[in-house]
C-alpha cells in the first residue's frame, strides 16, 4: 500500500499577540527575497509552537481519527493538510485530490440564491461548473430544500444553510477528505442521512482524516487513531487503546481540577467549625489498608474514617455518600440504617470501617462525602467533602452516562 | 500561477459573477448602474472645460468633450477595479482562513466583475460615438491592445495593493484617497499637450500615458507617440509581473496574517 498523506516532521509556529509587520518585509518581498518564513529553530517572544515534529502517514484507503483536548493542534494539522497555510519546518506530501468537509458554509453570500450559492460553494471547494452541473440535482435533493433553492440563502434558517453547505461537500469526489466535527448538522433525521454518506464514503476506498470530540463516533469509524496534546503526537495506535488511555487523562485532569478546587474551598474559613469531633483521616482502598486513589470498575472499595473525638458522644450516626464529579449522588450508607451498626458512645481516637464490596462504577472521579450526625439526626458535628477516588477506564466500548456497570448476563430464552 | 488559474477557471467566473449579481440584487437602477458614474465623471470633465471656456473666451469644442468621454470609462473602470481588488482579500477572510483555493482569483475576479461594467459602458460609448459621427480609422486597431495594458497595469497594481491592505489595513484609506483626487493628476479631463514641456510628467504615469494614446487613436485619429506607446506598454507588463511576484511571495502568509 502507497502512502497518500506524509507528514514529515512538522513544526509550525503561531504568533500569541497582534503581529506587527514593517513596511521594511514587504519591500525585500516584492524584490524576489522571500519573506522569512521564521527560521525554524528560535522563537521569538510571543511565539509559540502549535505543532513540534509531528510526524504521520496515512495509506490509501485508511481512515486515520485524530482526537485530543482544545487547543491541541488538531484543527492546525487539518490546516496544514489542506494547504490554507504553510509549516515553519518539516514537509507535508499529498498524493491525490483532496478536499475538506471543514466550514462547508464558509463560501456562502447571503445575499445569493441556494442555487447561486451551489455553483459557488462548489467551484470554491475545487469542483468544475461541469461537475455542478451533473451533480445539481443530488445536491438539492440531499440537502431537501427544492421549493427554496431560488430563495436568497440569508433567509434560510441556520439548519437550512448547513444542511445546504453539508449537500454541496458531500458530492465532491476526492482522494482524501478531511472531516471536523461536521456529523452535528441539522435535524436527527438529516444526521442520519450524513451518516450513511458518511458510510458511503468509507467503503469508496476513500482515504479520510476525522478530526472529533465525538470518541465513539472516532471508536466506530477509525482503525488508527492519533492523540494530539500540546501540538505533540502524544500516542499513536489502535482505536480502542488510544481512545481508552485519552479517556482516561480527562478523567485524571478531571479529579486534580476538581481537588484544587476543594483545597481552594479548604483555605476559606469554616463557619460550621465543631471543635467536638475531628475526622483526622480518611483511607481509601481496596481492602488491604493501602491507600489508592484509583480503582478498576469491579474491585472492592473500602473506606476508613480516623476520626477524634474529644468529648464523649452517645450513638453518632456516620453518614458517607459517593458523588459523581458531575453531581450525580451515586449511593450512600448510614449507620443508622436498618441493621447496620449499632454505635455507643465514643471519646478519644477511633477508626470506623465502611466495606461497600464491588461497586462496579462506571469510569470518572467520585468524591466522597461524609457527615457525622448526632444520634437524632438533628445536627451534623462534621461535614468532610474532600476525598477522592477514580475509577480507570478500562476499554472504551461505549460513552455511557449510567452510575453502575454491574457485571451482566445475557441470555436468550 | 497560470497553471492554477486555469485549474481554476470556473471559480475566477463564479467569484465574478458573485460580485456582479451582489452589485446588482436588490437594486432599482439595476445595469444603469454600471454607466452611472462614468455620466457623473462625464458631466463634471464637461463643467470644467465650460468653465475654462468662459476664462479663456475660446468657445467650447465638441471634441473636447469626446475626448473626455473616451478618456473617462477607463479611468472610472480603473477607480472601481481598484477599489473593489483592494478588499477582495480582507473581505474574504473566512474563505482564506478556511478553504485553500488560488487567492489570486479573489482580486482578479473582484477585476473581472469591474470589467463587466466597463464593458457596459463602452457598448453605450460606441452607440454615442457613433451617432456623434467621430469617424473611424485604422488606429483603432490599436485600441484593443492598449485596453490589455491597461487590464495588465490595473490588475498588477490590484494584486499588490491586495496583499499590502491584508497587512496594512490602512492601505485602503490611502488608496481611496488617491483614487478622489487622482483624476487631477491623470490627463483625464484636460490633455496632458495643455502641459507643453510639462508633458512628460504626466505622461510617466502610464495611465496617463494610455489614455492619451486611446484619445489620439479613437478621437483624433492619429498615430500615439511611439515612445510613450512603447513606454505604456513595457510599464504595464512590468508592474503586472511584479504584482503577481508580489502576491505570490505574500500569499503563504495570508491565513495567518489576515
Amino acid at each position: 500500500m502507497s502512502n497518500v498523506i506524509e507528514f514529515n516532521n512538522v513544526w509550525k509556529k503561531f504568533n500569541r499577540g497582534e503581529k506587527l509587520n514593517s513596511i521594511r518585509d514587504l519591500v525585500p518581498a516584492m524584490f524576489g527575497k522571500a519573506l522569512p518564513l521564521g527560521n525554524g529553530g528560535a522563537l521569538k517572544k510571543e511565539e509559540f509552537w502549535a505543532l513540534q515534529d509531528v510526524d504521520f502517514k496515512v495509506e490509501k484507503g485508511e481512515v486515520l481519527g485524530i482526537i485530543g483536548p482544545n487547543g491541541a493542534g488538531k484543527s492546525t494539522t487539518l490546516k496544514l493538510l489542506s494547504g490554507i497555510m504553510p509549516p515553519n519546518k518539516g514537509e507535508i506530501k499529498i498524493n491525490g485530490k483532496l478536499s475538506a468537509l471543514i466550514e462547508v458554509t464558509a463560501g456562502f453570500h447571503p445575499e445569493l440564491t441556494g442555487r447561486e450559492n451551489i455553483y459557488l460553494n462548489g467551484t470554491i471547494l475545487g469542483m468544475r461548473k461541469k461537475e455542478i452541473d451533473a451533480k445539481f440535482n443530488d445536491i438539492v435533493e440531499f440537502s431537501e430544500l427544492g421549493e427554496f433553492i431560488d430563495t436568497p440563502v440569508k433567509r434560510y434558517s441556520s439548519g437550512m444553510y448547513s444542511r445546504l453547505g453539508f449537500s454541496v461537500a458531500a458530492h465532491m469526489e476526492p482522494d482524501i477528505l478531511l472531516v471536523d466535527e461536521v456529523l452535528s448538522v441539522g435535524d436527527i433525521a438529516f444526521q442520519a442521512k450524513c451518516a450513511n454518506k458518511m458510510r458511503e464514503l468509507l467503503n469508496s476506498n476513500t482515504t479520510i482524516i476525522l478530526v472529533s470530540h465525538n470518541l465513539a463516533l472516532v471508536q466506530s469509524l477509525c482503525k488508527r487513531v492519533i492523540l494530539i496534546e500540546n501540538g505533540k503526537i502524544f500516542k499513536e495506535g489502535g482505536a480502542d487503546e488510544v481512545i481508552t488511555h485519552y479517556q482516561n487523562i480527562v478523567y485524571k485532569k478531571e479529579g486534580e481540577k476538581l481537588q484544587k478546587k476543594i483545597r481552594a474551598a479548604e483555605d476559606k474559613p469554616k463557619i460550621n467549625q465543631n471543635t467536638l469531633i475531628d475526622i483526622s483521616n480518611v483511607l481509601i482502598s481496596n481492602g488491604d489498608l493501602k491507600h489508592k486513589n484509583s480503582f478498576k470498575g469491579d474491585e472492592p472499595i473500602s473506606v476508613t474514617i480516623e476520626y477524634n473525638a474529644k468529648k464523649l458522644i452517645e450513638k453518632p450516626v456516620f453518614n458517607l455518600t459517593i458523588v459523581r464529579s458531575d453531581g450525580i449522588i451515586c449511593c450512600s450508607a448510614s449507620t443508622s440504617d436498618n441493621g447496620a451498626l449499632k454505635t455507643s458512645e465514643i471519646e478519644g481516637n477511633g477508626k470506623i470501617k465502611i466495606d461497600f464490596g464491588k461497586l462496579n462504577l462506571t469510569a470518572g472521579t467520585y468524591i466522597i462525602r461524609i457527615y457525622i450526625w448526632d444520634k437524632d439526626m438533628m445536627y451534623a458535628y462534621i461535614k468532610r467533602n474532600q476525598d477522592i477516588f477514580r475509577i480507570e477506564l478500562e476499554n472504551f466500548n461505549r460513552q455511557t452516562k449510567a452510575v453502575f456497570l454491574p457485571k451482566v448476563k445475557w441470555e436468550i430464552e | 500561477m497560470l497553471g492554477e488559474i486555469i485549474k481554476y477557471r470556473d471559480l475566477l467566473f463564479m467569484l465574478a459573477m458573485r460580485d456582479i449579481r451582489i452589485r446588482y440584487k436588490q437594486a432599482i437602477m439595476g445595469f444603469a448602474w454600471a454607466i452611472f458614474m462614468p455620466i457623473m465623471a462625464i458631466m463634471a470633465g464637461v463643467i470644467v472645460k465650460l468653465a475654462m471656456s468662459f476664462v479663456s473666451g475660446k468657445p467650447l469644442d465638441l471634441q473636447g468633450i469626446t475626448s473626455i468621454t473616451v478618456k473617462v470609462l477607463p479611468w472610472t473602470f480603473f477607480v472601481s477595479a481598484i477599489k473593489f481588488s483592494v478588499n477582495s482579500l480582507v473581505s474574504n477572510r473566512t474563505l482564506i482562513t478556511k478553504i485553500y483555493f488560488p487567492r489570486e482569483t479573489l482580486p482578479f475576479g473582484a477585476i473581472l466583475a469591474s470589467l463587466f461594467d466597463f464593458f457596459i459602458a463602452l457598448c453605450s460609448l460606441s452607440i454615442l460615438l457613433a451617432i456623434a459621427r467621430v469617424g473611424i480609422s485604422m488606429h483603432i486597431l490599436l485600441v484593443p491592445f492598449l485596453l490589455i495594458f491597461f487590464i495588465l497595469f490595473t490588475t498588477g497594481l490590484g494584486l499588490i495593493l491586495s496583499s499590502a491592505n491584508l497587512f496594512y489595513r490602512d492601505v485602503k484609506y490611502i488608496v481611496d484617497t488617491i483614487l478622489m483626487f487622482g483624476i487631477f493628476f491623470t490627463p483625464v479631463f484636460y490633455s496632458s499637450a495643455t502641459f507643453g514641456r510639462w508633458q512628460a510628467l504626466l505622461l510617466i504615469n502610464p495611465i496617463g500615458s494610455i489614455l492619451e494614446a486611446i484619445n489620439d487613436s479613437v478621437v483624433l485619429h492619429q498615430m500615439p507617440d511611439i515612445l510613450w506607446l512603447s513606454y505604456a506598454g513595457l510599464s504595464s507588463i512590468l508592474i503586472f509581473l511584479l504584482g503577481v511576484r508580489f502576491f505570490r511571495r505574500l500569499e503563504p502568509q495570508f491565513a495567518e496574517r489576515i
